[in-house]
């Protein structure tokens, strides 16, 4: 009987390594401009 | 950190730390409420009370073939706690936050900027009734960028741009096409000098979209990353917020442009982006609007106002609010299973990639490596600090003569505000947004309440939609 299942492939702690090349989109430049939304931008250093 | 929340028929636990989404049966979710609380003997207990009766029972079958007992049901207890210490070994959950010193030592790297909103006009042919640039004049006078003012700011962000190599520029206003020779002569004169200085411009457009035409299209298809229409939703919600300034409705006139530019752009690459208030705050037919009208790129955001506005957003709006987003997020689910898909921006996560955590507690970058310049060439921390004089911060002649501002903005993330520490969402959001915290608390530390609950709910949903794809995926 399966009780858990876990959806993502990566794990945020993983990205310290090589993460803050600072390439990715500035959240603004997306479609909103009244809240943050860091969250919903991709990353351009897989 | 965990954050358990049952939507929509699924059981899901969000470790914050570590970002990891688990979707979990019933008796999974009472043993990971009980973990941290009481011992492995003390949870067992209580699970065996709970799932000897019968409906309780009932619960954990489920789909599962196999039939469980009340005798079973020890050895399945002692399984998903055993399954749960595994995971927490695994640092995958109930992990901590062991993020703040490298975010301090990632701040401390040298400034550069990366993107400039470039308000290309003061000035605008619709009158918004919400619009925070005040019909495009910012507090000021109407005014429109010059040629040499937007290369000055373009030669500013090459030069302060370090080893970035993506730049963005927004052309934002008012209404940018009000200014479109300065906006096509700013691309020629970026496409130049990206091949100089080993530089990608990443051009966008956000427009209302009276003034789009073929041409305008064309060059849009061509230069543009991203192209921003601003449009509300239904015709009645639209006309009513965004008329003419003589009160004439605009959506007619825009719709059918609006759809041959996401058409032309094959369906990507864009936005229709709305903004709902008060007065709709039944959203999610606004979306279901555009999705009738074709278009596959979809945000639909709250409206910032003050409470002294008919048309904001109060708390008393939110139990509406969030009802609202979780029908969106259930219309979501069923437009996947019938294979119409569409995107909603603000339910966007990528589960299995995404921002890396030095972005997520950097914040959007405001003040830093992200600044709004007007017309004349002034720099403030982003478009919605324009015309707040307190926040003035250089120009783009000059550069950066108030560093006491960028060094605020720098040290500002979810570590300087109290009211993120505990957040679920401080990942997602990264501590918000700077100017709607200084626009009711008068200072960019704090944070915009009414606006946290929506981000809050909104990152509910966008999991949900996850866990459905997942299954949908099985």
């Amino acid at each position: 009987m399966k009780h858990i299942k876990t959806l993502n492939t990566k794990n945020l702690k993983d990205t310290m390594k090589k993460g803050g090349c600072g390439e990715c989109q500035t959240s603004c430049q997306s479609a909103c401009k009244t809240s943050c939304t860091v969250g919903n931008q991709s990353c351009e250093n897989k | 950190m965990v954050h358990q929340y049952k939507n929509n028929g699924y059981n899901i636990v969000l470790d914050v730390n570590s970002g990891m989404v688990h979707v979990v049966d019933e008796l999974a979710y009472d043993i990971i409420g009980l973990f941290e609380q009481k011992n492995r003997e003390e949870i067992k207990q209580e699970m065996l009370e709970k799932y000897s009766q019968a409906e309780n029972l009932a619960l954990l079958q489920g789909d599962s073939e196999e039939e469980l007992t009340v005798d079973g049901l020890g050895a399945e207890i002692d399984a998903v706690y055993d399954s749960i210490v595994q995971m927490k070994e695994e640092g995958n959950l109930f992990t901590d936050d062991i993020y703040e010193e490298y975010i301090d030592g990632f701040k401390s790297r040298e400034t550069v900027v990366k993107a400039l909103c470039l308000h290309i006009a003061h000035d605008c042919n619709l009158a918004c009734r919400y619009c925070f640039a005040e019909e495009g004049e910012y507090h000021g006078r109407r005014a429109l960028m010059t040629y040499e003012v937007g290369k000055q700011a373009l030669d500013f962000l090459i030069a302060n741009s370090g080893n970035r190599r993506n730049l963005e520029v927004d052309f934002f206003g008012g209404e940018p096409l009000m200014n479109f020779q300065v906006v096509k002569d700013l691309v020629k004169y970026g496409r130049e000098q990206e091949k100089i200085h080993n530089k990608n411009f990443r051009f966008t457009l956000t427009t209302n979209g009276v003034l789009l035409n073929d041409d305008i299209m064309e060059f849009a298809n061509k230069e543009m990353a991203n192209v921003v229409l601003s449009i509300d939703g239904r015709k009645e919600v639209h006309d009513h917020m965004r008329p003419f300034r003589n009160g004439a409705g605009s959506y007619d006139m825009i719709v059918p442009k609006f759809q041959k530019v996401a058409e032309s752009r094959n369906q990507t690459n864009y936005y229709v982006r709305g903004t709902f208030t008060r007065n709709n705050l039944d959203f999610a037919d606004d979306v279901k609007q555009f999705v009738d009208l074709g278009f596959k790129q979809i945000s639909v955001e709250p409206v910032v106002a003050q409470p002294e506005e008919d048309y904001s957003i109060r708390e008393e709006d939110l139990p509406k609010i969030m009802d609202e987003y979780d029908r969106l997020a259930r219309y979501i689910v069923d437009c996947r299973k019938e294979g119409k898909w569409f995107n909603f921006f603000h339910f966007m996560m990528d589960l299995s990639g995404g921002p890396c955590v030095a972005k997520r507690l950097s914040g959007c970058g405001s003040g830093t490596e992200y600044l709004a310049v007007t017309p004349w060439g002034d720099i403030y921390p982003c478009h919605q600090f324009v015309g707040e004089e307190d926040y003035l911060m250089g120009n783009v002649f000059e550069g950066i003569k108030r560093t006491d501002l960028r060094e605020e903005f720098k040290c500002s993330n979810v570590y300087s505000k109290p009211k993120c520490k505990d957040c679920f969402s401080k990942f997602y959001c990264s501590g918000g947004c700077a100017a709607n915290s200084y626009k009711f608390h008068g200072q960019i530390n704090d944070a915009y309440d009414i606006g946290c609950e929506m981000q809050r709910k909104r990152v509910e949903c966008a999991i949900m939609i996850k866990a459905a794809e997942a299954e949908m995926a099985e």
